[in-house]
C-alpha cells in the first residue's frame, strides 16, 4: 500500500497535539514581570511534537492550535502570527531525523543541533516573517512590529531552549534505546 | 474555566443549518477581505453586515460579552502601542498632515493618525462576528465531515475532529494534575520567584505532556488495528451535503472579496484617502 504523508500516528499527533497546544497556550503561561512578554510553554511542547513526529505534525499543531487559541481568546485570528507558529513547527520538524529522540539517543550533540535549529527557525519566524506579514496585512508601524516580533521571539527561544530541551531529554529516556539489544554470538 | 471556552451552542437558525465547511470558507474569505482592504466604507459595510448575521444566528450577546470586553481592552492596548511607536504612521500613509494639537517631543495628534487607527480598529472588529459565529454554530464532527467534502484529505479532517474531541479531555487532565501538584505544595502563582515558578510549571506540564504522548500511542494503535486509512475514502456519520443556502453564502463572500479587489483600482491602492 502506498504510504500517505499522513500516517495514522501523524494524524493522531496532530489531533491530540493541537488539543494540548491549545490548553497550554490558554492556561499555562508564565508572565516574566515585563508587560506583554511571557514564557509560553506551548512552544516548548510544539518543539517536542516537531522533534518527535516530524514537520507535518509540527506545522499543523502550530497552525491549527494557534488559530484556535486566537479565535477563542481574541475573537479573531491574528493570521500573521498564526502562520509563523506553523512555520516554527515545520522548521524544527524538518530536522527531526537528526535529533534521534525516538531512538532514545538525545545526546549532547543532538541537544546542540536541536537548539541551533530552534534558534534559527524562531529568529527568522518571529523576527522577520511575522513583522513583515504584520506590515503587509495590517500596515502597522515597522518599528513597533519588529520590536514586538523580536521580544516575543526571544522569549519563545528561551522557552524552547530551556523547557523544550528538558522535555526532549525526559522523552528520550522513556524510549527504548536502539542499542539496548545486541545479537548473541 | 469551562464557561470561558467558546464552544458549539446548539440552536436552530439559518446560520446553524449551513454546513461547517461553508462557515469556514465564509470566515476565510471574510478575513481575507478585511485583511486586504483599508477602505473605511467597505469596512463599515462589512461590520454592519456581520452584526446582522450575528443577530440572525440567535446567539445571545451575554454569551460572548466577556470575550468582547477582553477584545476591546486588547485593541485599546494595541492602539496605544501603535501611537507610542509611530505617531506619524497615518501621515506617512495618507501623505498629508493635519495637526490637531501642538507637538510635544515627537508626539502630536494628527487627523490622519486618528483616521488610520480608526481603520485599523475597524479591521480587527469586522472579523470578530464571523469568527465567533464560526466557533459557536459549528458542530465539531459535522465540521470534520464537511472539511472532507470540500477536498481536504479525510486523514487531516479526522485530525481536526480529534483535536476538538480531545480539548475538553486534555483540559480535564490539566485540572487534575494542577490540583494534585498544588495539594503537594507546588505553587505556580506570582508568589513564587520566576525561576522557582518555571520549575513548578514544569512539574505540572511534564506529567500532562507525557500522558498525552502515551495517549497518542494508544489511539493510533487502536485506529491502525481497526484499519483506519486502508481505503481512499471514508464515510461520515454526521456528514451533510451542500444546499442552495451554502452556495449563496459562499458566492456572496466571493463577491465581497471581488469588491475589495475592485476598490483597489478605485482608490489607487489599499487605502481610502479622504484627505486629498
Amino acid at each position: 500500500m502506498k504510504k500517505s504523508i499522513f500516517d495514522t500516528k501523524t494524524i493522531v499527533a496532530i489531533g491530540v497535539g493541537t488539543a494540548l497546544f491549545f490548553v497550554l497556550a490558554r492556561f499555562v503561561i508564565i508572565p516574566t514581570g515585563i508587560p506583554n512578554t511571557e514564557i509560553q510553554t506551548s512552544y516548548a511542547f510544539l518543539a517536542l511534537i516537531s522533534a518527535v513526529f516530524g514537520p507535518i505534525a509540527g506545522f499543523f499543531v502550530g497552525f491549527i492550535g494557534h488559530a484556535l487559541k486566537d479565535i477563542t481568546a481574541y475573537g479573531s485570528a491574528w493570521w500573521s502570527w498564526v502562520i509563523v507558529s506553523g512555520i516554527v513547527g515545520l522548521g524544527i520538524g524538518l530536522f527531526f531525523n537528526k535529533f534521534k529522540v525516538e531512538a532514545g539517543e538525545f545526546t549532547k550533540k543532538s541537544i546542540i543541533s536541536f537548539n541551533i535549529v530552534q534558534i534559527v527557525v524562531q529568529l527568522v519566524g518571529w523576527g522577520l516573517v511575522a513583522p513583515v506579514l504584520d506590515i503587509l496585512i495590517y500596515s502597522e508601524p515597522a518599528n513597533k512590529v519588529f520590536t514586538q516580533g523580536l521580544v516575543a521571539g526571544l522569549w519563545n527561544i528561551v522557552a524552547v531552549g530551556v523547557i523544550g530541551t528538558l522535555l526532549l531529554i525526559a522523552y528520550a529516556k522513556t524510549r527504548t534505546q536502539k542499542s539496548s539489544l545486541s545479537y548473541e554470538e | 474555566m469551562a464557561n470561558e471556552m467558546l464552544g458549539y451552542i446548539e440552536l436552530d437558525s439559518f446560520i446553524h443549518r449551513l454546513t461547517g465547511a461553508t462557515k469556514l470558507i465564509v470566515f476565510i474569505l471574510w478575513s481575507t477581505a478585511t485583511m486586504l482592504t483599508y477602505d473605511t466604507r467597505l469596512l463599515v459595510v462589512l461590520l454592519v453586515f456581520s452584526i446582522i448575521l450575528f443577530s440572525v444566528s440567535k446567539i445571545k450577546l451575554k454569551e460572548i460579552i466577556f470575550i468582547l470586553g477582553f477584545i476591546l481592552f486588547f485593541l485599546l492596548l494595541n492602539n496605544i502601542a501603535i501611537f507610542i511607536f509611530d505617531p506619524n504612521q497615518g501621515a506617512k500613509i495618507y501623505g498629508s498632515k493635519t495637526m490637531l494639537t501642538g507637538t510635544w517631543w515627537r508626539y502630536h495628534v494628527t487627523a490622519e493618525q486618528l483616521f488610520y487607527q480608526f481603520n485599523i480598529t475597524l479591521k480587527y472588529i469586522a472579523v470578530i462576528p464571523p469568527a465567533l459565529l464560526f466557533l459557536l454554530t459549528t458542530q465539531p464532527s459535522e465540521f470534520a465531515a464537511s472539511l472532507n467534502k470540500i477536498g481536504v484529505s479525510y486523514r487531516l479532517s479526522y485530525a481536526v475532529s480529534i483535536a476538538f474531541r480531545y480539548i475538553p479531555e486534555v483540559q480535564r487532565d490539566f485540572k487534575t494534575i494542577l490540583q494534585a501538584q498544588q495539594a503537594r505544595g507546588v505553587d505556580i502563582s506570582r508568589n513564587e520567584k520566576i525561576v522557582k515558578r518555571v520549575k513548578n510549571v514544569i512539574a505540572i506540564i511534564v506529567p500532562l505532556i507525557f500522558s498525552t504522548l502515551e495517549r497518542i500511542e494508544t489511539i493510533s494503535n487502536v485506529m491502525d488495528m481497526r484499519g483506519f486509512g486502508q481505503h481512499k475514502k471514508r464515510t461520515w456519520y454526521v456528514g451533510r451535503n451542500f444546499k442552495v443556502a451554502d452556495i449563496i453564502a459562499i458566492v456572496i463572500c466571493g463577491v465581497l472579496v471581488g469588491v475589495t479587489l475592485w476598490l483597489f483600482t478605485v482608490n489607487d491602492g489599499r487605502f481610502y484617502n479622504p484627505f486629498q
